[in-house]
This record gives structure tokens, sequence and C-alpha cells, in this order.
């Protein structure tokens, strides 16, 4: 157990510094530091001495080092448009995202374990075929054209909802801004929130829907039904709890998926999140913004997949942590 | 081995021989008796038929800025007042033809659909073959890269690799080689689905008796992994394939709408739909409905196509 938990996290560490290394090479490769801190009007030799005080002459290696320690300190840089430190910048947009998040695994949570279930115990009821169907045309539509359809429908033909932004905010927990408790809030909240669920929550019902049938066919529930427990048992204790096993996995990749997703749906709802930030940013060339939301991300990946894996070694008792070589 | 035969008999008898084992597969039994199958599969040869005749069939060249009339603009499609004859399905704000676009749009979107899963396919399968047939070192190496890179999700690459390359080459560079980076970036960044997979089946194939046969007969493992494990392969890959091009397509159209896809120049049907949204709050509904309409229904043909394939050739998608 020891030994892996220490082997994954070794590897959490190496996928980090790889792509803090990837993102510090876009820093070189996107604009001119000097030109951004000093603008066109100084001369080439007090540029060139610049550079050198700053250490831009330096090899990559070395300034890399210098990016790492100061990252590990916390300090991403200076966000050019802002002005404040990118980290910040992020902080700031970053309950904004979770909201969001929070509202499109509500509906997820909401919707995909009954449905799934449902479908699986009764594949040939007409319901499961509606859900079915419903789930591959949700699949088959974009994450921004459900938000584009939406809109269309509940701002501009029927006026019931707001189109943009996050609405009235309250602070909790001194600085947790969220709009999960305000009634403007939540009106602002609901589409941004299905739009980013209908990416996911279809994928979700159909892997339900597999697994489920895939433990019912199974050898353990056979042997249950002929034991002659009650089928509500069977599915419930027996049948959806070992369903659950690859839910848990797949699921904690979505969540990933679901940050990457947030960029789409916050830039249609223009919600103040950090994709949009993170769109403003390229399209603003904001390097040190761009650099330090890859390496927030990229952190928020590592961390869901690596408590993903362990929590599922914990989990599952076939899965033998000592042994574990691949 | 009847179609190697074949093949040594002669040209001529093998086809009719290949038709009628078509004819008499299973497979197409299925087909024939699913309507839901023949329908999507009569509606992606009618995209590839009208992507391909898209120069005759299209009334005017969309590609061609200096012919578009800015008084021309926004003209709503038959049916609505305000119609013009010209523009069956209506114009843009630039006076471009929506259908004409549309023909040019699709193919542009199939395009980047099909060769971006090509590449995603000869990569992730070269390594698939590899990984699996060899073992050991190699496999564990190659299979823990290509879990590192499925945690990161296409779109999240995409999105930086094309930003990073729309800002350092510039804008108007970018519009000539967009189509070019973007099937490498969803090719080279989805591979490990196909390597997975192949893997999988070829632990699976290495057992079996057929294989130790071929090796006891001395063939060199090129030979054993391509003439003899790959065929047998075929029916996941097909299955994974389906999903593939559409995910293409829709990672395409999301970037699209971020401005990071097809310059408008050369739309696909996301750089349409982004260069309608704006006026959906005017009231000019169309120039985003109908490009929408033809992605979404060109998605769910394929993904309902990939779902009748899943079920008749029931192949095991293994997860390890």
């Amino acid at each position: 157990m020891f030994a892996f938990l220490i082997r994954r996290l070794g590897q959490a560490g190496v996928v980090m510094l790889v792509i803090s290394v990837l993102s510090f090479s876009i820093q070189d490769e996107l604009g001119d530091p000097l030109r951004e801190l000093v603008g066109e009007s100084v001369s080439e030799d007090i540029r060139e001495q610049l550079r050198e005080e700053m250490g831009l002459n330096d090899p990559f290696f070395a300034q890399y080092w210098r990016f790492l320690k100061k990252a590990l300190r916390g300090d991403l840089g200076t966000s050019y448009f802002f002005k404040r430190p990118a980290l910040d910048v992020i902080m700031d947009k970053l309950p904004a995202t979770i909201d969001l998040v929070i509202g499109a695994t509500f509906w997820i949570l909401l919707f995909s374990v009954p449905v799934g279930v449902f479908a699986a115990i009764n594949p040939r009821h007409w319901l499961s075929n509606l859900a079915m169907g419903l789930s591959i045309i949700g699949i088959s539509v974009p994450v921004f054209l459900t938000a584009i359809f939406l809109i269309y429908l509940f701002s501009v033909e029927l006026g019931w909802l707001p189109s943009y932004g996050r609405g009235d905010t309250v602070t909790l927990f001194g600085g947790w801004e969220t709009s999960l408790l305000t009634r403007d809030g939540l009106a602002h909240l609901l589409l941004p929130s299905i739009s980013l669920a209908s990416v996911i929550l279809p994928l979700f019902v159909r892997m339900i829907r597999s697994e489920m049938m895939e433990v019912l066919e199974s050898e353990y529930v056979k042997f249950a039904r002929a034991k002659g427990l009650t089928k509500r048992r069977i599915w419930m204790l027996h049948a959806f709890k070992n369903t659950l096993l690859p839910v848990i996995t797949v699921g904690g990749v979505q969540l990933g998926i679901m940050v990457a997703y947030t960029i789409l749906t916050e830039t249609v709802f223009q919600w103040p999140g950090m994709g949009f930030m993170f769109l403003e940013a390229i399209n603003r060339v904001d390097t040190p913004l761009i650099v330090a939301y890859l390496i927030i991300v990229g952190l928020i990946f590592v961390v869901t997949n690596t408590v993903v894996d362990i929590v599922y070694g914990l989990v599952n008792p076939m899965v033998n942590l000592t042994t574990k070589s691949s | 081995m009847s179609s190697a035969n074949g093949m040594n008999a002669g040209t001529l008898a093998v086809r009719p021989e290949r038709w009628r084992r078509l004819r008499d597969s299973p497979v197409f039994y299925s087909f024939t008796h699913n309507r839901t199958a023949m329908l999507s599969a009569a509606v992606l040869l009618a995209f590839v038929f009208a992507t391909l005749l898209a120069p005759l069939l299209a009334p005017y060249d969309p590609w061609d800025l200096t012919a578009f009339d800015i008084m021309d603009s926004e003209i709503p499609p038959l049916g609505s007042a305000g119609a013009d004859t010209r523009f069956v399905l209506g114009t843009d704000a630039m006076g471009r033809d929506m259908l004409s676009a549309l023909l040019y749009g699709a193919g542009i979107s199939i395009v980047i659909g099909v060769f971006a899963t090509l590449l995603q396919a000869v990569i992730g399968v070269s390594v698939g073959l590899a990984a699996g047939y060899f073992g050991g070192r190699l496999d564990s190496l190659l299979m823990r890269i290509a879990d590192i890179q499925l945690s990161f999700t296409t779109l999240m690459v995409a999105i930086i690799v094309l930003a990073v390359f729309q800002a350092t080459v510039g804008l108007a560079f970018y519009e000539d080689f967009a189509l070019i980076v973007i099937v490498l970036v969803i090719g080279i960044a989805e591979w490990p689905q196909y390597a997975r997979t192949v893997r999988a089946c070829v632990l699976a194939e290495k057992k079996k008796e057929y294989v130790d046969a071929a090796r006891v007969m001395g063939l060199k493992p090129a030979t054993i992994i391509y003439r003899h494990i790959l065929p047998n392969t075929f029916s996941p890959l097909l299955v994974i394939s389906t999903v593939q091009v559409a995910n293409a397509i829709i990672t395409e159209a999301a970037l699209a709408f971020l401005g990071l896809g097809m310059p408008i120049t050369k739309p696909s049907l996301g750089s349409l739909i982004k260069n309608g949204f704006e006026f959906i709050f005017s009231g000019a509904w169309w120039i985003t409905a109908f490009p929408a309409l033809v992605l979404v229904v060109l998605i769910l043909a394929i993904n309902l196509l990939g779902d009748w394939l899943r079920d008749v050739l029931n192949p095991r998608l293994y997860d390890d």
C-alpha cells in the first residue's frame, strides 16, 4: 500500500514537472516581457542592459529553475492586463467556476443514477428507449450549441431567465463568493449549469446502464436470485454497489474534462470564471496569466486523477496494491 | 485465408464471391433490418456526395470574399418576409450565401474529422500493437504515457496549442495552415483511445493458438503482428473510429466557436455557428440555426451508425 502511494505520488510529481516545463516554454514563445514592462520608447542599449539584469539572456533551464522556485512559493508572475499577481486573479475567478461545476454536478447526480439504473433494470421499457434516444442526442449536440439554444429559447424568446453574468452573490467563510445562495444567482446559474451538464450527463447515463447490465449478468447476481432474495435487494445491494466502482474512476476523470468544458460554457454565458478569463487572456496575449492558468488547471487534473486512483485502489478489493506494477 | 486463395484463383472470381459473403453476413442482415442504421447511412452518404459535389451544387463560391455584396447581407431564408430567391437559405452578415457556405463547411468539418481520426489510428494502432505484442517495460512505459495523455482533455490541449500557434505565427499565416494544425492537434491528442483498444485486443489474441502456430512456423514478429493479429482487431477499431470521427468534428466546432478553429474565410460548420452567434439577439436566427442543424444531423448520423455497429459487432472493448 505504502509503495503504491509513493509511486502514484511520484508519478503525479513528474507529470506536474512536465506541465510546468511546457507552460514555461510557452512563456518564451509568446511576446516579449520587456516590451510589456517598458513599452516601445526605450533605446536598444538600455533594453539589452535590462534584459541582462532580468536574466532574460540566461539559458533556458536557468530561467526555468528561477521560475520553478518562485512558483513553489506561490508566485506565478504578474498579469500584464490586471497588473496584479496572476495567482490572485485566478483565485478571484475560481469561485464562479466552482459554482458552475457544483451546479452541473448537481444535475448529473440527480438524473444519471436513477435513469441509468432504471434503463438497466427495464431494458425494453419505452422510458428506457426514450432515455437512450435522448442520451445519444445529448452526446451529438455540442455544448456550445446547447448553450446557444437555451439562451435563444429562455432568454431571447421567452425572456424568463438572464442570458449572461452571475447575478447577486453572497460572501461565505470570509472570501468565498457564491451565487448558489441567492435567488438571482440561482436564476443566472440555471442555464449555464444545464449546458455544462448536458455534455457529461448522457455519458454517465449510458455508462451506469451498461455497467449495471453487465453486473446483472454476473454469477453472483444469479446466485443471489437463486437464493430467493427480493429483486429490490439484489438490484440495490448486490448490483448497484458494484456498478459504482467503475463509475468512480470515470467520474473522477470527467471532473477534469468538465473544467475544460467550462471554457466553452463560460464564454457563451459571459460567466466571470476561470475559463472565460483564460480565453480573454489568450486574446490579450497576457502570457503570465495563461501560464498560471495552465499550471493551476494541470494541478487540478493531476490531483483529481491521483485521488481517484488511490480511492479506487482502496475501495476495490480486487486491486492488489502491493503487486500492482503497471 | 479464403480471400487470399481467391486472390490466387483470379481477381475476376473474387468480386461476386466477396459480394455474396457480404450479402450473407449477419452484419448485412442486421443492417437491412434496422431502419435507424439504414437512415443514418443514407444521411451520411448524402453528406459525402453533397460535399464532394459542393463546387457543382453550390450556387456561389463562399471562399471568395471579394464576390460578396454587402447589400445582400442578412437576407432571411425563403419563406420569411424579405427573402430573396437568389439565396435559398438566406445570407450572413457579409452577404455570403448560406447554402454554399454550408456545403463547403460540412466538407471541411468532414475532412477534419476523417483525417484527424486516420492520424489517431495510425499512431494509436502502431503503439498498441507494439505495447501489446512485446509487453514488458515498453508496454508499461507506453501505457503510462497514454494514461497521462488521456487525463488531459483533447479540447484543453487543442485550445492551448492553437492559441499559442495563433499568437506566435500571426493571423494571416494561421488562416492558411489552420486546417493542417487542427488535424495534427486532434490527431495526436487522441491516439491513446486506439492504443488502449488495440493493446487489449492483442493481449487477448496473443494467447490464441493460431499465433502460436504462426510463431512455430518461424514467421517474423512483424508478419505475425500485421498479417495475423491486426486483422482480428478490426471490429473494435471500426466501432471506436465512428465515435472518434464524431468527436473530432465536435472538437473542431468547439475550437471554431472559441475563435481557434477554421478561420471565417474558409469556415467549417463551427466557424459558421460562431459567425452567426452575435446576430441571434437581433433576430437573424438563420445564420446560426442552419449550420447548427447540419452539424447536429451529421454527428447524430455518425453516432447512431456507431451505436448500431457496436451492437452488431459486439466487440469487447476491454478496460484495463
